[in-house]
């Protein structure tokens, strides 16, 4: 599909691009071979690193926090699963940019009131929302995942004496890990898109950057094609490797 | 009780599924070396008995006591219950993400704290028992039915357990493999291994059993030598059961 999507939008894009006259495209403003287009785009493609560091530390802790809420969700005892069923159909039914808001200026004065005094910056205010909103699809994408082992093999791990949590650790994760992981990076994808919200707190990542960009060139269309341009080329780069992950999975059950 | 202490006595054991009576008022005392072999239909209860021996279900209401250990809602107890007690799955149950050494090796290690070369040791010689030495370093998925069967009983008995259930050891087999998993069992029950063996193997019963037990409908309605059980049944129940599955 990926492929297809991009010959169709570049193809449209330059038939546009050559049909329509000098008025409706200005692709000076970013035009590498002129010392201000090409200052232009180092200024638009520096906002990479944001957007990627943004998005790994927050798919690390959605990760690590979707786990922690997973666990006890999938508890026989009812009162151990409630908190987590209440924080999954909590955190999913708040829309990300209304909590972005709330932690990045309610967050603060919510810890200053109970004496913990820490001012939260855009970058780990955007961090700490996304990895929040993320985290009730990881745990049930944890969820599903462990599940979806047989449940002799935690009884077998009971007669031979283990744990809880070493049956976790050494029986059931390392074999549902192959279930989860595939979907688990998907959900990066989306964690990437979704730290273009990021940029409406100030977070200097690549929709930020395009916006003030936009501010001071007045050519709107040309900055947001490129913008849109680097979000799908990050977005393949990790869709080919999520593929590759699933093959290289797919391949280790076969064996 | 008139002797020290039996290896299991049950007495007034219920379970229920929801609305399902899946074991009623069950009272049962197994000996120390005793080689008891229940029977029944399907449904009867038998898996769910042996079962709520080494608390892999809860049960509703009597008393459990292994080898001197009263079960009680204590996971401790429980703990130390499991530890007396190894279990041989119908579907097996092998991890299939390890080789059959460290489906051997993982309980030991992790649960005894043996050093993985003492763990080795006694996965080895417990394999040159269940006579697949050879195998020790291949996935489950590569060994037919019977040696992954032969391989969990030996996981179970590097536990050093002192009573072995089976459920249904060889309903899962294709036929020709049925012979060499019931070997090694009848090698254990020889040896004084205490077990208890849920199968439909009569032949295997005959010759391995001290004791037979009947259950039907989530109760035991006859208990007796082998001897007794298959030329004397008492109840009609027990006499339909025995017709039906000795038929062929």
């Amino acid at each position: 599909m990926s492929r297809n999507t991009v010959l169709l939008i570049t193809s449209l894009l330059v038939l546009s691009a050559c049909s329509s006259g000098p008025s409706v495209w200005g692709w000076y403003v970013i035009d590498p071979t002129t010392p201000k287009g090409l200052s232009n785009i180092r200024f638009l493609i520096n906002g990479f690193w944001a957007t990627i560091l943004l998005s790994i530390i927050a798919a690390v802790m959605s990760m690590t926090i979707g786990l922690i809420v997973a666990l006890p969700g999938m508890s026989t005892n009812r009162w151990v699963r409630l908190p987590s069923r209440i924080y999954i159909e909590f955190v999913r039914a708040i829309p990300l940019l209304p909590m972005l808001f709330w932690v990045f200026y309610g967050l603060p004065v919510v810890l200053k009131s109970i004496g913990i005094n820490i001012s939260i910056d855009a970058f780990w205010g955007a961090i700490i929302t996304l990895a929040i909103s993320d985290s009730a699809f990881t745990a049930e994408i944890y969820r599903s995942g462990i599940q979806s082992i047989n449940k002799g093999q935690t009884e077998a791990a009971k007669t031979v004496g283990l744990t809880y949590s070493q049956t976790m650790r050494y029986v059931i994760l390392p074999q549902a890990i192959k279930r989860i992981l595939p979907p688990l990076a998907n959900q990066f994808i989306y964690i990437v898109k979704m730290s273009a919200f990021a940029s409406v707190i100030g977070m200097q990542e690549l929709t930020r950057r395009a916006n003030e960009l936009v501010v001071t060139e007045y050519r709107p269309l040309e900055i947001y094609t490129l913008l849109i341009l680097e979000y799908l080329v990050l977005v393949l780069i990790i869709s080919f490797f999520v593929r590759w992950l699933e093959r290289k999975m797919g391949a280790d059950e076969s064996k | 009780m008139t002797d020290t202490y039996a290896a299991i006595t049950i007495r007034q054991l219920n379970k229920w599924f929801g609305e399902y009576h899946a074991l009623k008022d069950i009272d049962l005392d197994v000996a120390h070396g005793e080689r008891m072999v229940i029977c029944g239909p399907s449904g009867s209860g038998k898996s769910t008995l042996i079962r709520c021996v080494n608390s892999l279900e809860a049960r509703d209401s009597g008393s459990i006591v292994v080898d001197g250990i009263e079960m009680t809602d204590d996971t401790a107890s429980v703990a130390e219950i499991r530890s007396e007690v190894g279990m041989v799955f119908q579907q097996f149950n092998l991890f299939p993400h390890l080789t059959v050494l460290q489906n051997l090796t993982l309980g030991p290690i992790k649960a005894r704290g043996l050093t993985p070369r003492e763990a080795n040791a006694r996965a080895m010689a417990y394999l040159e028992r269940v006579q697949i030495p050879d195998q020790a370093h291949k996935k489950p998925r590569d060994l037919s039915g019977g040696q992954q069967q032969r391989v969990a009983i030996a996981r179970s008995l590097c536990m050093d357990p002192k009573i072995m259930l089976f459920d249904e050891p060889t309903s899962a087999l294709d036929p020709e493999m049925i012979s060499e998993v019931l070997d090694v069992i009848i090698d254990l029950a020889e040896e004084g291994m205490t077990m208890i063996v849920v199968t439909h193997e009569m032949g295997f019963a005959r010759k391995a059993a001290d004791r037979m037990v009947f259950m039907d409908q989530g109760a035991i309605v006859e208990t007796g030598t082998p001897e007794e059980f298959f030329e004397r049944p008492k109840t009609r129940r027990c006499r339909r059961f025995l017709d039906q599955i000795l038929q062929h």
